[in-house]
């Protein structure tokens, strides 16, 4: 049954013989949630705790399998550098020679590293989910589809061929569909889950199309050999930058960049366990990983389809970090933060950061799932998702608190918390390639530092208005508390990840993760002091002012003698300014797209204001109400309503006359065979 | 001898066919089909075709029609002259009469010269039946769980609730 | 025996058949017409048996299979038509359009 194939052969991975038994069974690990998501849907309404068992049981030995293998794969890696991974695959289809679809997996240091996030991530968010969903509805479903999900994202990572990749997308865009809209009975909710359905298709659409044209050029949907022959050049150009970028749409949807960006905020109204795995660790760096696992393409079409990728990045996370400034729900926040980080990865790809992209996956993996599960223990304290229900929670509770805090901070790039060692890397490479004398890779450069001063700025804020001052919920009928215990343990495991984490990745001799996520030709930059500190500096600079604003600003009369005096004038005056946004640019753009306008008419602008965020608050609301939600949404649903329109005056073609339909069939055979007669012989 | 005999049983039964689908009574009808499908046995039987041909006679003509009469029993069609049929043969003989006009002369330049060998064993049941039960045994299976599953249905369709 | 005549007789009857599944308005006359339908195909399926070189009944053994599915249809069909008559007391096609618009 189970053959090496000749095409894995050919180019360069080894073979079964030569390789230990581990990786061999690697292909077991997304079976396992596979079959436990059918056990689940199957008979787990039966189990005490419905299903959350089995689901914890499934994570456990997909922890388990992904260490396995992660430690084995690095083993092949110190044993060998030059180690290209393993691969096997059993022929899935046959569609005559040359075109078989295979069904296969393949190993390799950045499968491993993705393996190892989606199984800590994915166990961790089990056992908080039981603990945070154990009275909600329909938990057994819930349970399932998140089984599901880990299986499709574990086939997508280790796919060895483009059709199973795209299996995996999908299986993923189908289960985050149903896990946004858990709570379909709230109207907001089912509309949130179809539209981040819809949204990405449109970015799916450009993955297939990619996946045919490789196909077109490549003779195969095998990703090695496609890497090779774009690396040796046997592709036409022509064809790898077209589909390059295709390929990078699929992204482009997946990983909520610029301007497909619009359903992650939205999809934010599904169970917050559901945003920690899928919108913020898993699903949404598929679109990364796509462009990291197919690189040697993009590299090959270079320049263009690489800048276009920096381009895409770098204002992705200028706009989101903007965005998450003026939010005022803690899970919208996180998810403007999210999309912003994920610009950072996507931009880092654009300009050869090949390693320092994969680490940036890794290392936010750890600090978003922590912010958002902790954001999530808050939400149940408070009953509330709006930062101005919260504030003062700090002493009510410590350790979602601390372990928050920690996330905020490595989200920000302290060192020496994770996100810093990522952050600086990327960076580094972004510098490295203008200092080449790149123009994108320029921009990318100072789009980066702007939004780590933005990105600190905004956890400063977030930090500030969530935990410290004083409390803004009810306090006769809230009382916050601390989290049942399966909550917090997941919140201290992910927390010591969120600080060592990146402690793989330190400089110098000690990089092991250079070492296990390589890519020939994208080579690793040595650590450069400079940048390290001006990227430390520029989030210091952007924590010090969110700081000194939302924190020590709520002290009026010191901060009114202080230079920061214009600062709180400008706050008094929040409201002035609402009215000034509302006359000149919420009641144009609702006046002309009225289809925008109810949106916008809900959303209140929460007048956060500060020293060098004014600008950004201004820039931020025209890029959110104009651009986002007028232009972007607007246009979606024009064009909706056009297609209902359509669809309105074509019905009376369905006379209900079955006669009629099946002449026209007939009609059509003739049709067909007359064509065929005239055209072949 | 054996090309005179086709030729006669054709024209019957293309007549018969014909006569059914334009004839108005319903009963009359399915007599013009016992007529065609019994055409079509000796047809398959000049093809040395003989299991089959047997196989047709005792289905459709014994348990086919029988089906359709009830049918038209219980339907409670009108023996005798039903009302015109409604104004649908200006679509319907021009959509058959270029589907014929398509593809008989295709098939007829395709296979020109092409003869049907008649001297084979090939209505030799046991051979026929080596066949089924060696080859095609398990479409046979799947087969016999489909007519089953027709069965059920067309049972729980029917019966009065 | 000339492939040609069979064939030709074959596709009249078919369009035959097509013509009454068309035309006709008595659900159960329609069905018949699929009959003819079919049968003409198991025609098509015996003639190339015999046309084709070798000596497998690869073309018998599918004209069976088509005899027994037609059954299958008949019988199924004939109780949708019995279902639809006792619900709206008529079977004349062109007063049932469910799919309509």
């Amino acid at each position: 049954m189970v053959t090496t194939l000749a095409t894995a052969a050919e180019h360069g991975a080894e073979v079964a013989a030569s390789t230990g038994a581990p990786l061999e069974m690697a292909w077991l690990i997304p079976i396992i949630p596979m079959v436990s998501a059918a056990v689940i849907w199957g008979v787990g309404k039966r189990f005490p705790k419905k299903g959350a068992e089995i689901g914890i049981l499934a994570m456990l030995a997909v922890l388990a399998g992904a260490l396995v293998v992660f430690f084995d794969t690095i083993g092949h890696i110190a044993a060998d550098e030059g180690w290209h991974g393993y691969e096997r695959a059993v022929t899935w289809m046959n569609f005559g020679p040359g075109t078989t679809l295979e069904l296969g997996f393949k190993v390799d240091g950045l499968a491993a590293v993705l393996l190892v996030v989606v199984g800590v991530v994915a166990t961790m968010v089990h056992l908080y989910a039981s603990s945070y969903m154990h009275d909600e509805v329909r938990v057994t479903h819930f349970f399932a589809s998140l089984s599901l999900f880990t299986a499709s994202m574990l086939n997508l990572v280790l796919a060895n061929n483009t059709i199973q990749m795209l299996v995996g997308w999908e299986g993923m865009g189908v289960c985050s569909y149903l896990l946004i809209g858990h709570w379909w009975e709230k109207h907001e909710n089912s509309s949130a889950a179809i539209k981040a359905f819809l949204t990405t298709r449109v970015g799916d659409v450009g993955f297939m199309l990619g996946i045919f044209v490789l196909f077109w050029g490549a003779q195969s949907f095998n990703v090695g050999v496609i890497s090779e022959m774009a690396t040796a050049g046997d592709i036409a150009k022509g064809t790898l930058t077209v589909g390059a970028i295709l390929l990078f749409c699929g992204a482009i949807g997946k990983s909520a960049q610029f301007p497909l960006h619009t359903w992650l905020p939205d999809a934010m109204a599904g169970p917050t366990p559901v945003s920690a795995l899928i919108h913020a660790a898993t699903m949404v760096v598929a679109g990364v990983y796509l462009v990291a696992r197919m690189f040697p393409v993009f590299a090959a079409a270079a320049p263009v389809a690489l800048e276009e990728v920096a381009i895409i990045g770098s204002i992705t996370m200028l706009i989101a970090a903007l965005l998450a400034l003026v939010q005022d729900d803690l899970k919208k926040v996180l998810a403007y933060s999210t999309i912003s980080q994920l610009g950072y990865m996507i931009a880092g790809l654009g300009v050869h950061a090949y390693t320092a992209s994969v680490f940036h996956i890794w290392t936010h993996a750890w600090f978003k799932a922590l912010l958002f599960l902790g954001a999530g223990s808050v939400i149940h304290a408070v009953h509330s998702n709006k930062m101005s229900d919260m504030g003062g929670l700090y002493k009510k509770m410590p350790v979602t608190s601390i372990t928050y805090i920690i996330g905020g901070l490595a989200l920000a790039g302290f060192p020496p918390f994770a996100g810093f060692w990522s952050k600086d890397e990327l960076v580094l490479g972004a510098y490295t390639q203008a200092m080449e004398g790149s123009g994108a890779a320029m921009f990318t450069f100072i789009a980066m530092l702007v939004t780590a001063f933005l990105t600190a700025l905004y956890v400063a804020r977030m930090l500030a208005l969530t935990f410290f001052g004083k409390p803004k919920y009810d306090e006769k009928h809230v009382h916050p508390h601390e989290s049942p215990k399966l909550m917090i343990v997941p919140l201290m495991i992910l927390a010591a990840l969120a600080v060592a984490g990146g402690w793989v990745g330190l400089p110098g001799e000690m990089n092991q993760f250079g070492k296990w996520v390589h890519l020939p030709g994208s080579e690793h930059e040595p650590f450069n002091m400079m940048i390290a500190v001006v990227s430390t500096g520029a989030a210091l600079a952007g924590f010090g002012i969110g700081w000194a604003i939302f924190r020590l600003g709520k002290v009026k009369v010191d901060l009114q003698k202080t230079a920061l005096a214009p600062v709180y004038k400008l706050l008094v005056n929040k409201y002035y300014l609402d009215d000034i946004y509302w006359k000149f640019i919420v009641r144009p753009v609702r006046d002309r797209l009225s289809a925008a306008a109810y949106w916008i008419n809900m959303k209140v602008l929460d007048g956060a204001v500060n020293a060098a965020g004014i600008v950004a608050v201004k820039t931020g609301d025209f890029m959110y109400r104009d651009v986002d939600q007028g232009l972007i949404d607007g246009g979606v649903n024009n064009l909706a309503g056009l297609m209902g329109l359509a669809g309105s005056k074509l019905k009376f073609w369905q006379t209900g006359n079955m006669q009629r339909y099946a002449a026209a069939m007939f009609l059509g055979v003739a049709v067909l065979v007359g064509a065929f007669v005239f055209f072949r012989i | 001898m054996q090309g005179l005999i086709f030729l006669v049983v054709a024209a019957t039964s293309g007549f018969a066919a014909v006569r059914l689908v334009t004839n108005k009574n319903l009963v009359h009808a399915a007599l013009y089909l016992v007529v065609t499908l019994m055409g079509m046995a000796i047809i398959f039987l000049l093809l040395t075709a003989e299991f089959v041909a047997w196989v047709q006679v005792l289905i459709y003509v014994g348990a086919v029609i029988v089906l359709l009469l009830f049918g038209l029993m219980l339907t409670r069609a009108q023996i005798g002259k039903t009302a015109l049929d409604r104004q649908q043969r200006w679509v319907a003989g021009p959509v058959a009469l270029v589907l014929f006009g398509v593809t008989a002369p295709v098939l007829w330049r395709f296979f020109d010269g092409r003869t049907i060998s008649l001297d084979r064993q090939s209505g030799n049941t046991e051979a026929l039946g080596t066949e089924i039960f060696t080859k095609f045994v398990l479409p046979f299976e799947v087969v016999s769980v489909l007519l089953l599953a027709a069965l059920v249905g067309a049972v729980f369709l029917a019966k009065k609730d | 025996m000339p492939l040609n005549w069979v064939l030709v007789l074959t596709t009249f009857l078919f369009c035959v058949g097509v013509y009454g599944v068309l035309a006709r308005r008595n659900a159960v006359i329609v069905l018949m017409s699929i009959e003819i339908m079919l049968n003409a195909v198991n025609l098509n399926l015996i003639a190339f048996n015999g046309a084709l070189e070798g000596d497998r009944l690869i073309g018998q053994v599918f004209a069976l299979f088509v005899i027994a599915i037609a059954a299958a249809e008949l019988g199924v069909g004939l109780a949708i038509v019995l279902l639809i008559y006792r619900n709206s007391f008529t079977v004349s096609l062109d007063e049932v359009n469910l799919l309509k618009w």
